[in-house]
């Protein structure tokens, strides 16, 4: 499918989803609520079979923290970006989608320990780098580390 | 008369425990400690626990320029350090639309086909010492002893490069760069033989490898294994072909498919990569054309505010590099997709059910880089 008709596809899943403009990939902001539901029928529709989910980040933009999910299928070769927002800092929470594609598994804990967004029914929501007990999560932009960073 | 004490019975069989395999474990190749829940010798489920040697590199190089996070990427897989490289320098050339010169290209292309051929040179003599070969390991690092010693006759270093810079290389190749490449080709042909001989075709690896640690394409996609692993299950993954970067379009090699899954095939799978790798340099190496070995760039380098993300075939998988750009010289946030991370996703999936010690021998087919899981 080509991107305008992805474009067109997707707005008709998901109504109030943000077009997003990027050069590179087809680039929509869902809301928070919908992401497991878009995230099924994206990986079970034939002619949007996004089965690969090949990078799943964690972002702070000071206002709100955000998920990014980098998807390609593997039979059509499309691609598609989604993100979702949440400006909880402290208990912000997005649904896993690790049931859908298992690398989200390792890779929601990585963004938990770094970014601090929890992931709701994630089987093993524990820290992945750093050890349990630690305080605060480096990534952050507010994150103040008076032993380690070197500021240049 | 003495009394007889009466000792619970204990029934082994049905007992759970758990071993730590690592961090200090020489078939983990690093620091990464698996907690392996067994029954008997059988793999119930286990845990990875990372971060033993995690240096927060994406934290790092939100303090750092285009140029300096090159040497930074060096030290995640730094098996493939030109090809980490690599990525950050195609992800900033894209940004800034700087288009590098042919020879450059050409000469990415040669470097980073001869850093996978080190490093499953590597790979294959750490895994056959995982299964109790050691001839393997001295024959292995014997060969890649040869490509190191041409990485340093023109970088000047044999492992951690930085060789390629944004725009283009950071010297010139040495004058005998093309006769010692075509040299080695020669002898590792006919050496990759001797390889087959002592090991493809011993009755005891195969039958320990065989059936073992079988990954479905289904799973292969969902868990994100790429590279050799992931080809082993048929998973179609190769950056290369399907999203063509260098000189790629221009060399003819094959993406080789595997049905099984299993340990063997993965074992194949970098056997078959190394042969198509000379393949591509001995095509490449006659026609690197003449030219400068660097576009002309700014001092500093600011990418356009945006979002840019680059995709590479290093040795063990698919690269990703995702900057979020606010139009600073340095990053506003930066995140690397390294493939052993996903990889070692899939472990505990793939081990359920085998013996201990197969564990080693599936850890080795996966050839994880422990730096490039924790960054």
């Amino acid at each position: 499918m080509d991107k305008e008709a992805l474009k067109e596809r997707i707005l008709g899943l998901i109504p109030d989803a943000e077009f997003q403009e990027n050069k590179q990939f087809l680039t929509f902001i869902i809301p928070p609520a919908k992401i497991h539901d878009l995230a099924v029928t994206l990986k079970t529709e034939a002619d949007l079979a996004f089965d690969y989910l090949f990078c799943l980040s964690g972002v702070d933009m000071v206002k709100f923290l955000e998920v990014v999910y980098h998807l390609e299928s593997t039979t059509l070769r499309h691609q598609l970006v989604l993100k979702v927002r949440t400006a909880d800092r402290e208990n912000g929470t997005v649904d896993t989608v690790c049931d859908i594609w298992h690398t989200a598994e390792f890779h929601e804990r990585e963004v938990y320990d770094l970014m601090g967004i929890r992931f709701a029914n994630h089987p093993d929501l524990r820290r992945l780098f750093l050890e349990e007990g630690w305080i605060g999560h480096p990534l952050r932009k507010d994150y103040v580390d008076e032993v380690n960073i070197v500021e240049l | 008369m003495k009394e007889v004490i009466n000792l619970p019975v204990r029934n082994v069989e049905e007992e759970e425990y758990h071993i730590n395999m690592g961090p200090q474990h020489p078939s983990t190749h690093g620091v990464l400690r698996l907690v392996v829940s067994l029954q008997g010798e059988i793999v119930k489920n286990l845990k990875p626990h990372c971060g033993y040697i995690h240096r927060g590199i994406e934290k790092m190089c939100e303090k750092d320029t285009y140029p300096q996070i090159i040497h930074l990427t060096d030290r995640m897989d730094y098996l493939s350090a030109h090809i980490n490289n690599h990525a950050v320098c195609l992800l900033v050339e894209n940004a800034l639309e700087i288009e590098v010169h042919e020879r450059v290209k050409y000469i990415r292309t040669i470097v980073d086909e001869l850093n996978r051929i080190a490093s499953h040179q590597l790979w294959w003599c750490s895994f056959g010492m995982d299964m109790g070969g050691l001839t393997c390991f001295f024959y292995g690092l014997r060969d890649r002893e040869k490509v190191l010693d041409i990485f340093e006759e023109s970088f000047g270093s044999r492992l951690l490069h930085s060789y390629y810079t944004p725009g283009g290389l950071m010297m010139d190749i040495h004058p005998d760069f093309q006769k010692n490449v075509k040299a080695f080709i020669k002898y590792f042909r006919r050496k990759i033989k001797d390889y087959d001989d002592i090991l493809t075709g011993n009755i005891i690896m195969q039958e320990r490898t065989k059936g073992i640690g079988i990954l479905t394409k289904e799973d292969a996609i969902s868990y994100g294994v790429t590279g050799p692993s992931g080809r082993a299950s048929g998973f179609a993954c190769d950056v290369r072909k399907h999203h063509p970067y260098g000189v790629y379009e221009k060399a003819d090699f094959k993406e080789i498919l595997g049905t099984e899954g299993d340990t063997f095939t993965r074992y194949m799978m970098r056997m078959h990569e190394m042969r198509e790798s000379m393949k591509i340099i001995e095509q490449l190496i006659d026609n690197i054309p003449a030219g400068d070995y660097s576009a002309k760039m700014k001092a500093v380098l600011r990418l356009p505010t945006g979002e840019y993300y680059q995709r590479v075939e290093a040795a063990r998988g698919e690269l990703g590099v995702y900057v979020i750009s606010d139009g600073n010289k340095t990053p506003y946030r930066m995140k690397f997709r390294s493939p052993n991370f996903s990889n070692l996703g899939a472990l505990d999936h793939m081990s359920r059910g085998v013996k201990i010690a197969d564990l080693v021998a599936i850890g080795g087919s996966l050839d994880y880089v422990i730096p490039d899981i924790d960054r």
